[in-house]
């Protein structure tokens, strides 16, 4: 099957937006390594960002070298949403950046799966991946949720915070052959089934940015994502041409 | 511990005075014949105090080393300088953490509980292997530690999986397994920059020499100096010596360090053809035993990072606590995707 | 026995049809859905077709043990634990 020149580099934009998505909120989670709030937890983190990592590397590959695009890009390069790359907070935060993504991305990888496009082969490997995320997520959602009375204000706290980082993960993708948008009503319907169960209030407000000039998708990110790539991409840069 | 007071709340795993119990010479003649014998003891057999004790120590003390072990590596995962490197260390640490599990598990086995053992750890009542009181200050002492350091652990555990205790002996068989698996993380990795490019050749060498004598303290004081092993000897806990497993590293690494293209930094290691064997240099015991007081350059640090995300984490675990008291049938999945 | 206190699990893994379950090891869960989950995660590393039994360790009532345990392979999809994955020059002895 023979592609346009066009198709390839929407193709590209794709795969980056969803391979960086997959690149930033995996080296979030690293961070926990040595300090999560239970040893189990440590192991379980530790396969939540492994499996983003490898579908990273096979997404990023289809746009170019992994490690060019990981280590050589600046950040308004970086295609990824604005939720992914917020700092981890305590676990409550962690948790609930985890709940809304994995529900948004367990949604387009099941939808990209049943498909016939170029993410399809990915998108059913990394669909039972995801689901075990979410399945994480959501049991941590509702214990923190249905806690003790700290536990809830953290969870709360942290549902409210990350909130208007939530409709980014709607706009539409070029190159994608699943429109994002149509799968918003089924994410908000999981989530918010997860957070009554919860005993948690589903935030009210604003999903968007009023930033006209755009968000994540379009390159603009938050102040923490700037430092976090000086620290990720430090040492590669620090040997130019070097291998490992 | 007073063998009745063994019971806790680790069901089948309380130790039982079985009927009969009077005759202790004679229960005590059994477990020394079943150990000459290398059967092995489970956690419901009769056993001395003292070897209960000795090994709670024991198993406790790997199991901290496993978990405080994570943290000189974690300090560059969020700097590895390829993804793929990322995903090994990454899986590297996760191991880690696995493996102390493994090892609290086989300990609990014993009559204590994982929070006992956590409170001695942060109290500074047990201790960890000292080697992960030295710092990891570049990229390169990733790979050392993987070569060096799991090389050492491995040397020291191959031969616990024939320990006497069942379930240590069963956890250091699946943590041999994924050790090695470590070890060759390391070596491949020192041996990509010895190949490079000449600064990081200089970063591998440089952190070799750095990692090779702590490295040789790992398996513990001459044997003319070590107090408990003749003990764990005879109970067959520990089944080599000291030395005997320390000479047996060094002759292992010195090929390898060749394969590498880096040095040793020990003027005085060479071949004794008489021997068969490598000699080598006299080891600064001072600098051992000044790391094991507590004066290392990251004790400190790796003891105070542990106790905070434990007490961090405190009311994480005290929410899946209360979740489960106030929810005493298990709820099934609604939630399973 | 504190507020923070999460129980004892003894984990029993089936690695493949036609096995029975054995004895893998034991954790600490709050409750049964974790269990399984950091069952999961622990003693299969998420391997697919196994099946898992936890069970709280004040359920099993024993009478003297002689269990042998399983050797646990770590999961196939994940290249880089398996020692033959690394180019290691030949003959570099003892890896």
């Amino acid at each position: 099957m023979t592609t346009t020149p066009a198709e390839d580099t929407a193709r590209t934009a794709a795969a980056l937006a969803l391979g960086d998505d997959a690149l930033v909120l995996s080296h979030r989670l690293g961070e926990w390594a040595g300090h999560a709030p239970v040893l189990e937890e440590e192991v379980a983190l530790a396969n939540i960002a492994l499996d983003l990592l490898g579908q990273a590397r096979v997404l990023l590959s289809m746009a170019g070298d992994e490690d060019e695009l990981a280590f050589l890009r600046e950040e308004r390069a970086f295609r990824n949403l604005q939720l992914v790359e917020q700092p981890n907070g305590d676990f409550a935060h962690t948790i609930a950046r985890q709940l809304y993504f994995s529900a948004h991305q367990y949604l387009l990888y099941d939808a990209l799966a049943s498909g016939e496009g170029p993410f399809a082969p990915l998108a059913g490997k990394a669909v039972k991946e995801t689901a075990y995320h979410l399945d994480h997520a959501e049991q941590w959602t509702l214990r923190l949720g249905d806690g003790t009375d700290e536990s809830h204000a953290r969870m709360q706290r942290a549902v409210d915070a990350l909130w208007r980082h939530t409709g980014e993960m709607f706009q539409p993708v070029e190159g994608l052959d699943v429109d994002p948008a149509a799968l918003e009503a089924a994410w908000l319907e999981r989530v918010t089934e997860v957070l009554r169960r919860a005993t948690l209030t589903v935030p009210e407000g604003p999903r968007t940015g009023a930033w006209k000039a755009g968000a994540g998708r379009q390159g603009l990110h938050t102040e923490p994502f700037g430092r976090m790539l000086a620290e990720m991409q430090h040492l590669h840069r620090s040997h130019p041409g070097a291998t490992w | 511990m007073a063998t009745a007071a063994a019971r806790d709340t680790a069901g089948s795993q309380a130790y039982d005075v079985p009927a009969g119990a009077g005759d202790t010479a004679g229960l005590e003649r059994a477990f020394d014949a079943a150990v000459a014998a290398d059967e092995r003891i489970e956690p419901r057999d009769w056993m001395p105090d003292a070897y209960r004790a000795t090994l709670v120590r024991q198993i406790a003390q790997h199991a901290h080393s496993e978990i405080i072990g994570m943290q000189p590596e974690a300090n560059w995962i969020t700097r590895a300088p390829s993804l793929r490197r990322k995903a090994i260390l990454m899986a590297k640490v996760q191991d880690e953490a696995g493996h102390g599990l493994y090892l609290y598990s086989a300990a609990e086995t014993l009559g204590t509980s994982r929070e006992e053992l956590l409170d001695k750890l942060h109290s500074g009542r047990q201790k960890y292997s000292s080697i992960f009181n030295y710092p990891t200050l570049t990229w390169a002492d990733v790979g050392a530690i993987g070569w060096l350091v799991d090389g050492a652990a491995i040397t020291n555990q191959v031969p616990l999986c024939r320990c006497s205790y069942g379930p240590y002996a069963r956890a250091m068989v699946r943590v041999c397994k994924e050790e090695s698996f470590h070890q060759r993380q390391g070596y491949e990795l020192l041996l990509a920059l010895s190949k490079g490019t000449p600064e990081q050749h200089a970063m591998a060498q440089d952190a070799v020499d750095r990692w090779w004598w702590p490295s040789l303290m790992m398996f513990g004081p001459p044997d003319d100096e070590s107090q408990h092993s003749a003990q764990s000897m005879a109970w067959k806990i520990k089944r080599h010596s000291n030395d005997e497993l320390r000479q047996r590293f060094v002759d292992i690494c010195v090929p390898q360090a060749e394969s590498l293209g880096l040095t040793l930094p020990d003027p005085d290691l060479k071949w004794n053809e008489e021997r068969g064997r490598h000699d080598f240099g006299a080891i600064d015991w001072t600098e051992f035993r000044d790391v094991l007081k507590g004066n290392g350059p990251c004790n400190e640090e790796r003891l105070t990072r542990r106790r905070r995300a434990h007490e961090e984490g405190a009311w994480v675990r005290e929410a899946a606590a209360a979740h489960a008291a106030k929810h005493s049938s298990s709820e099934t999945g609604a939630t399973r995707a | 026995m504190t507020h923070t206190d999460w129980p004892l699990w003894e984990v029993f893994v089936r690695s493949r049809r036609g096995l029975s379950h054995t004895h893998a090891g034991s954790l600490h869960a709050p409750d049964a859905e974790f269990a399984l989950r950091n069952a999961r995660d622990l003693y299969t590393r998420r391997g697919e077709g196994v099946s898992l039994w936890v069970v709280p360790s004040s359920a099993i009532t024993a009478s003297s043990p002689d269990e042998k345990d399983p050797f646990f392979e770590p999961s196939a999809d994940k290249p880089y634990r398996h020692p033959t994955f690394y180019e290691i020059p030949e003959g570099v002895p003892h890896l």
